[in-house]
C-alpha cells in the first residue's frame, strides 16, 4: 500500500479479511448486442482505496453494479469479501456498503430517520444503532444536523450523509459511484479527505468509481477502464512513472500546418486536444527550444508539463478522458499510443 | 501523496471522536429478518403519510364531490327511481369503496416516486427479499387507505345511515380486503413504471371505468349485457356488492326499494353470498400480489 494515511492499529479484535477484498475473473456483462464489459480480471486487496477511473459508458457502472449484487454477469466470477456475487448474493449485501451516483435518501426523513431505516433494514442489532449512527454521523462532521430533513441539506451534505449510511452496517468493503459527482471542488476535497480518513479509521475496503483524473490521485491503485476493458492497473505514481514522456501543448495560428510540420521535421505525431495541438516528448523543456528554432509555422503559446494521469490516460486509450466523453469513438483512435510511449494495452 | 496537505480550511474537517469504533454485524437472513423488513417498510409509508397532510386532504376530496355534490344532484332528478331511499344514503356504500380505492391507487404510486427519487435502490440492495419490500407496500398502503375510508365512515350520519358495531366493523374488513386488493394491483402496475406522469396517466384510463363499471352510482342490474360482463370482471364490484348490502342490512326500507337498489351481484343467475364475494376480493388481491412481487424480482 502507498497510502498517504497511515493505517491506525486497530483497538478491537476484529476478523481482519485475509487475502483480497475483491477477486474478478474473466467478467463479461453484454446488453443485446452491446459488450459493455468485455472479461476483465484484477484484484483489490484488504484495505485497499482502488479507483476505476474511465469516460462514462467505458462500463464502470456495469462493473460496479455486478460487483453490488444488482446486475447477472454475462459469464465469469467475482468474489466480494470472500464471497461470491452470484451464488451467494445475500453474504456480499451483508458485507458491502454502497453509495451511488444518484441518491438514494428519503427526502422527506431526517438523518437519523434516514440511518435508522438503514440499520433496521439490516438487522443490526438495536442496541448498537444509537451508538452506530453517532459515530457515522461524527465522522462525517453531520452529529449536530442528525434531525435536519434531508430535503434542507445541501448536496455536499446528502453525499456525506449517504457515506455516514453506507458505513452505518460496519461493512468490510464500500463502494462508491462517482461519489463527487456534481459537487464543488471544494466540497469534493472535504469529502476525499473524510473518505481516507474513513479507511484508516474503519480499515475497510474502500471501491470507487470517478472520472475525474485528479481524484484518482487519492487513491492507492487505480484501474484505467476503456471501452470494457482494464487497460492499465496500477498505483498512480507508477502509472504517471511509466510515461517517460512530458506533455507539450503549443498554440499556432494553424494547428493542421503545425501538425503536418511537426511531423515532417521532428517524425511527431501531434494531435488537437481540447483546442491545442499536443504532443508527447520524453525531455520536453530541452525540446522547446529545438521546435521555435525549427518549426515552419509560427507559435503563439507554448507549455510543458509533467505526465500527470491524464497522460496516462492518453497514452493508453489514445484521447484524453474529456474527449473520450465528447465522441466515444474517439476512444478506440490509439494513433498517440506510440507517440507518448506508453505501454500497449493488454 | 501531496493532495492531502492542501486540504481546504473552511470546508468541515472530519471530527473523530477518540473512543472505540463501534463495529456492528449484520446478521444472516432469517425468516424473522423478511417480517421485520416488511414492518420498515410498512412503518416508512405511514411515516410518509402522516408527513403528508396536503395528500391525506387531496384523496378526500373527490368522496366528498362525488357524495354531496353529484349526490345531491342526481339525487333531485333519482327521486322517482329509489323508492324513497335518499340517493346519497344508495351511494354512500360506493363512495366507501371509492375512497379506498382512489387512496389505494395513490399509495401504490409511492413505489414509482421511490424509483425516481432513487430510494427504491436503497431498498433493493438491502438482504431482504424482494417480495419482502412489495408485501410491506402493499400492506403500507392498505393500511392508509383503509384509514381514509375510516374517515368517510364518519359521515355516515350525514347520509341518514345509522352507526352501529357491526356496520363499522363490517366496513373497516370490506375496506381492508378493497385497499390490499387495490394497492397490489396498483403496484402490480407501477412496479416496472419510471416516471410518475406515466403512472398517472395509466391510472386516470383505469380508475374511472373501474369505478364506474364497479355498480357503486347505481345497480349493476340495469347494465346492458355486454357491461355486465365487464362489471363481473371488476374486483371492485366484489366489494361494492358486500358493502352495500352490509349498509343497507342496517336501514329501514320499503322490500321494494331493497329489491331494486340492492340487487345483489350474481353469476350465471346464482346470488353470490357476501363472504364469497369478500373471498373473491382477497382471492384477486393475492394473485396480484404474486404477479408484482414476479414482476419485482425479476427486474434489474
Amino acid at each position: 500500500m502507498t497510502a498517504g494515511v497511515e493505517a491506525r492499529p486497530s483497538k478491537l479484535n476484529r476478523v481482519s479479511l485475509t487475502g483480497p477484498a475483491i477477486t474478478v475473473t474473466n467478467l463479461t456483462k453484454t446488453f443485446g448486442d452491446l459488450e459493455a464489459v468485455k472479461g476483465v480480471n484484477f484484484e483489490v486487496g484488504a484495505r485497499e482505496v482502488f479507483g476505476f477511473l474511465g469516460p462514462n459508458g467505458a462500463g464502470k457502472s456495469t462493473t460496479i453494479n455486478m460487483l453490488c449484487t444488482l446486475l447477472k454477469p454475462t459469464s465469469g466470477t467475482a468474489t466480494v469479501a470472500g464471497h461470491d456475487v452470484v451464488t451467494e448474493r445475500d453474504d456480499v449485501r451483508r458485507n458491502i456498503g454502497l453509495v451511488f451516483q444518484d441518491p438514494t435518501l428519503d427526502g422527506y426523513l431526517t438523518a437519523a430517520q434516514n440511518l435508522k431505516l438503514h440499520a433496521d433494514l439490516y438487522g443490526v442489532q438495536s442496541n448498537l444503532v444509537q451508538p452506530r449512527m453517532r459515530q457515522v454521523l461524527k465522522m462525517v462532521g453531520l452529529w449536530d444536523r442528525k434531525d435536519g430533513t434531508v430535503n434542507t441539506f445541501s448536496g455536499g451534505m446528502r453525499r456525506r450523509l449517504e457515506i455516514a449510511r453506507g458505513l452505518m452496517h460496519s461493512p468490510r468493503v464500500l463502494f462508491l459511484d462517482e461519489p463527487t459527482i456534481g459537487l464543488d471542488p471544494q466540497t469534493r476535497r472535504s469529502i476525499w479527505s473524510y473518505i481516507r480518513e474513513l479507511q484508516a479509521r474503519e480499515e475497510i475496503t474502500i471501491f470507487m468509481t470517478t472520472h475525474y483524473m485528479d481524484e484518482a490521485e487519492w487513491c492507492d491503485r487505480i484501474a484505467i477502464m476503456d471501452g470494457g476493458e482494464i487497460v492499465a492497473i496500477d498505483s498512480p505514481e507508477t502509472l504517471k512513472a511509466g510515461i517517460g514522456t512530458d506533455r507539450v501543448t503549443i498554440n499556432t495560428a494553424d494547428d493542421d500546418a503545425a501538425i503536418a510540420a511537426l511531423l515532417e521535421t521532428f517524425g511527431i505525431e501531434a494531435k488537437i486536444s481540447e483546442g491545442a495541438v499536443t504532443f508527447g516528448v520524453p525531455e520536453g523543456e530541452q525540446f522547446v527550444p529545438r521546435l521555435f528554432a525549427e518549426l515552419s509555422v509560427p507559435i503563439q503559446a507554448v507549455s510543458v508539463s509533467r505526465p500527470t494521469l491524464d497522460d496516462v490516460f492518453m497514452a493508453f486509450t489514445g484521447s484524453t478522458i474529456r474527449d473520450a466523453e465528447e465522441d466515444p469513438a474517439k476512444s478506440r483512435n490509439r494513433a498517440m499510443l506510440q507517440v507518448m510511449g506508453g505501454r500497449p494495452p493488454r | 501523496m501531496t493532495t492531502t496537505t492542501e486540504r481546504s480550511t473552511t470546508a468541515p474537517e472530519p471530527q473523530f471522536d477518540e473512543t472505540e469504533i463501534v463495529r456492528v454485524s449484520v446478521p444472516r437472513r432469517t425468516a424473522t429478518s423478511e417480517l421485520r423488513a416488511i414492518r420498515i417498510v410498512w412503518h416508512r409509508e405511514l411515516v410518509r403519510f402522516r408527513n403528508d397532510k396536503m395528500r391525506m386532504i387531496t384523496s378526500l376530496v373527490q368522496p366528498f364531490l362525488f357524495l354531496f355534490v353529484l349526490g345531491a344532484g342526481i339525487g333531485t332528478l333519482a327521486q322517482a327511481g329509489t323508492h324513497g331511499v335518499n340517493f346519497k344514503t344508495f351511494i354512500f356504500p360506493g363512495i366507501l369503496c371509492m375512497t379506498v380505492m382512489f387512496t389505494a391507487m395513490f399509495s401504490a404510486a409511492s413505489i414509482v416516486w421511490d424509483r425516481e427519487f432513487g430510494f427504491l435502490r436503497e431498498m433493493m440492495v438491502a438482504p431482504v427479499r424482494r417480495s419482502s419490500i412489495v408485501i410491506g407496500k402493499v400492506l403500507g398502503g392498505a393500511t392508509v387507505a383503509t384509514f381514509q375510508g375510516l374517515i368517510v365512515l364518519a359521515l355516515a350520519w350525514s347520509v341518514h345511515v345509522p352507526y352501529s358495531v357491526g356496520l363499522i366493523f363490517g366496513v373497516i374488513g370490506i375496506q381492508l380486503l378493497l385497499a390490499f386488493a387495490i394497492t397490489s394491483f396498483g403496484i402490480m402496475v407501477a412496479i416496472r413504471i419510471k416516471q410518475m406522469q406515466s403512472f398517472m396517466g395509466v391510472m386516470q384510463m383505469i380508475v374511472m371505468p373501474m369505478y364506474f363499471i364497479s355498480g357503486a352510482m347505481f345497480p349493476a342490474s340495469g347494465l346492458p349485457a355486454w357491461l355486465t360482463v365487464l362489471n363481473r370482471i371488476d374486483p371492485l364490484a366484489y366489494a361494492v356488492d358486500p358493502m352495500r348490502r352490509l349498509v343497507f342490512s342496517h336501514l329501514t326500507i320499503s322490500p321494494i326499494a331493497r329489491r331494486v337498489l340492492d340487487p345483489g351481484l350474481t353469476w350465471w343467475g346464482w346470488k353470490m353470498p357476501a363472504l364469497l364475494e369478500c373471498a373473491v376480493i382477497l382471492l384477486l388481491g393475492l394473485i396480484m400480489l404474486s404477479i408484482a412481487i414476479w414482476r419485482f424480482s425479476a427486474s434489474e
